[in-house]
């Protein structure tokens, strides 16, 4: 039998006159597609954000470059006195011997600090960072206004810095930095520029990446000169718990020729290591594999998820066929007039199918307008980031579409099936 | 050839059979042979489980015989499938029942309507037609109405008015007035006899004398057997 559009339609509306009939039944009857399709998109948002989020941090730290920091091992910690020196993490003899390795372009060191920084009485707690001029490009570091230091004020030690976002902000409000002065410890530094935002918005502390927002980047050298080696950490319990550890470098980041080099790279460097240190007060970090891991990750969770929203799914589309098997009963009597009247089995199909569909997409659209405001809710009071993808959206209504159709075709045949002469009697 | 022109119905060694679990056969129609001419009106009368029902079940195409040969309109549909079946009711016949029959949530415009949605009129025609329908049988005040909001012989016009929709060449009416007090049935009977006596084939159910009074030829009916034709 054909089926033009125009009735299709008009099958259609009369499906929906018939469910609307009945608002508070078809509409708890779809409550179990609503948070199907809903949980999907919703929780597909969230996941989708924090990998987004995850993968744009990974990204930051470069894929071409592998990452070694510096480790203060729990276990110093515990041995030394508070007043003693400590020594730990790479230095000077790790960076000519890892110079070596072929694969290696180039290694840029970074020392670190903790410290404030001061401007007519403002005050910030930034992370200091020595390094050379090329750690910008290495890091995709972007310089809103002003430049980064050169190779010249690296030779000559310049006091010059470069101010995050965050710190311009605290200390500068309103006047522009350049060329104004700063103050760390007792040294003055002269604000040369301003490095751009990046939002790592509830991931800024992790370990792998650093917030460029409340760093001040300065010229290895000078550091070297103002600060030496020494990394003073305030404890708790005023100067007697402060420790003193005496680091050559914090980190250093190495950027390799090839992207297929970076696992064996890596193993290399880990070999070199530990030939000169005895315990293990670094770190390796690729964030290639990094960038893997988190993929690997986001298939299990999407994998979980998928299982969960698959389940709901299922128990929204027995929901349904359970009210559609009682909608073909309640009905039976409606069903044997219209065979008596000319209905085809096909049309009785076709109308209790219609009915279901229009149950389980309804139910659909609900929990594609629920999946889209959840999301938004969540990145408005857990502050966390969410993406809400299109195919997320097209597959949880296409199944819940094809859900009414596999749970509906079931009654559907029972209604046609019916004798028509005992449907008719049917009290 | 021509004796066949005017023959509507002709049934031959008709029997039908009902399957009770599985080995209790319940025979209902006993082998019955007949024939109604075009535009005739039959009443077809017996005590209850005489099988009268069945018989007009068959003749609407809703029941399946089960042996014997069913000509409608000269041709042999037996064997007819359901989907045949189905086109027949469609596009010859119109059904009027004991308890009307109406589709409770729809309204009465709609449920005249119904027969041709089957048949996928054009629903501009089709309102037009059942707005029509709804004059001729003095219910065009009340076609937004619901059945439940209609007295019992208002709902057996709409039924009539459903039966008219596809323009049947055959009515079929199992009890028509038994469930209406007797000026309602009146009535009722007086509509379809005007039908009758358009040119429409009219064959009624009845075990009212006074009903079949009006029909034309009587069918007497006995276990399953025409007991007595005048």
């Amino acid at each position: 039998m054909k089926i033009n559009l125009i009735h299709l339609i008009r099958i259609v509306r009369h499906g929906w006159k018939n469910i609307w009939l009945h608002k508070l039944r078809s509409f708890l009857t779809v409550l179990g597609i609503v948070f199907g399709v809903a949980s999907v998109i919703a929780m597909l948002a969230i996941g989708e954000g924090a990998s987004y989020e995850a993968r744009k941090m990974i990204e930051s730290l470069g894929s071409n470059n592998i990452i070694i920091r510096s480790v203060k091992l729990p276990s110093d910690a515990k041995t030394q006195q508070a007043s003693t020196l400590g020594v730990y993490g790479l230095t000077d003899r790790d960076f000519r011997k890892l110079e070596t390795i072929p694969s290696v372009v180039k290694i840029i060191p970074a020392w670190e600090m903790e410290e404030d920084v001061w401007c007519y009485g403002k005050t910030i707690s930034a992370r200091i960072i020595g390094t050379l001029p090329e750690y910008k490009d290495v890091m995709n570091l972007s310089i809103k206004t002003g430049r980064y230091f050169d190779e010249v004020e690296l030779q000559k030690s310049e006091p010059v810095a470069i101010i995050g976002s965050t710190v311009r902000t605290s200390l500068f409000p309103v006047e522009d930095p350049i060329g104004k002065t700063i103050k760390i410890k007792s040294s003055y530094f002269k604000v040369i520029g301003i490095a751009g935002e990046k939002v790592f918005a509830g991931a800024s502390e992790s370990f792998m990446a650093e917030d460029a927002n409340i760093a001040v980047y300065i010229p290895l050298t000078t550091t070297r000169l103002f600060f030496g080696e020494y990394e003073v950490k305030r404890g708790p319990g005023g100067v007697s718990s402060w420790e003193r550890n005496w680091v050559q470098y914090h980190r250093f980041i190495l950027q390799v020729a090839e992207t297929d080099k970076i696992l064996t790279t890596a193993s290399l460097i880990s070999d070199v290591l530990s030939q000169t240190h005895k315990k293990q007060d670094y770190q390796i970090i690729v964030p290639l594999e990094l960038l893997r891991q988190a993929e690997k990750t986001k298939r299990i969770f999407n994998i979980v998820l998928g299982s969960i929203a698959a389940i709901s799914l299922i128990v929204g589309g027995i929901g349904i066929m359970n009210i559609m098997l009682a909608i073909v009963t309640e009905r039976t009597r409606e069903i044997g007039i219209r065979r008596a009247v000319g209905a085809k089995k096909r049309d009785i199909i076709n109308q209790f199918l219609t009915e279901s569909v229009i149950l389980s997409a309804s139910g659909g659209i609900i929990g594609v307008l629920l999946g889209i405001l959840i999301p938004r809710i969540v990145t408005k009071f857990a502050g966390m980031m969410t993406l809400i993808t299109p195919w997320s959206v097209l597959l949880s209504f296409t199944i819940s579409v094809a859900v009414g159709i596999t749970f509906g075709i079931y009654p559907a045949r029972k209604a046609a099936d019916l004798d028509p002469i005992q449907a008719l009697r049917y009290e | 050839m021509n004796q066949n022109n005017n023959q509507i119905i002709r049934f031959e060694e008709i029997t039908k059979v009902y399957h009770l679990g599985k080995d209790i056969d319940i025979p209902v129609l006993r082998g019955v042979s007949c024939e109604i001419k075009k535009g005739e009106h039959v009443a077809i009368m017996g005590p209850s489980g005489s099988g009268k029902t069945t018989m007009l079940n068959i003749i609407g195409c809703l029941d399946k015989i089960s042996s014997g040969k069913y000509f409608f309109e000269g041709k042999d549909i037996s064997s007819f499938d359901d989907d045949a079946l189905s086109e027949i009711r469609s596009k010859k016949i119109g059904f009027i029942f004991q308890s009307y029959n109406l589709i409770p949530q729809l309204t009465v415009l709609e449920n005249i309507e119904m027969p041709l949605f089957y048949q996928q009129v054009d629903e501009a025609k089709t309102r037009e037609k059942a707005i029509k329908l709804a004059h001729m049988v003095g219910l065009e005040d009340r076609i937004k109405h619901r059945p439940s909001e209609l007295s019992g012989g208002q709902q057996q016009r709409v039924a009539i008015a459903r039966a008219l929709m596809n323009d049947p060449v055959l009515i079929l009416a199992d009890e028509p007035t038994g469930n209406l007090d007797s000026v309602s049935g009146k009535e009722i009977m007086n509509l379809l006899c005007g039908l009758n006596e358009k040119g429409t084939t009219l064959i009624v159910v009845t075990h009212d004398a006074n009903i079949a009074k009006y029909a034309g030829r009587v069918l007497k009916m006995l276990d399953g057997r025409i007991a007595n034709e005048n």
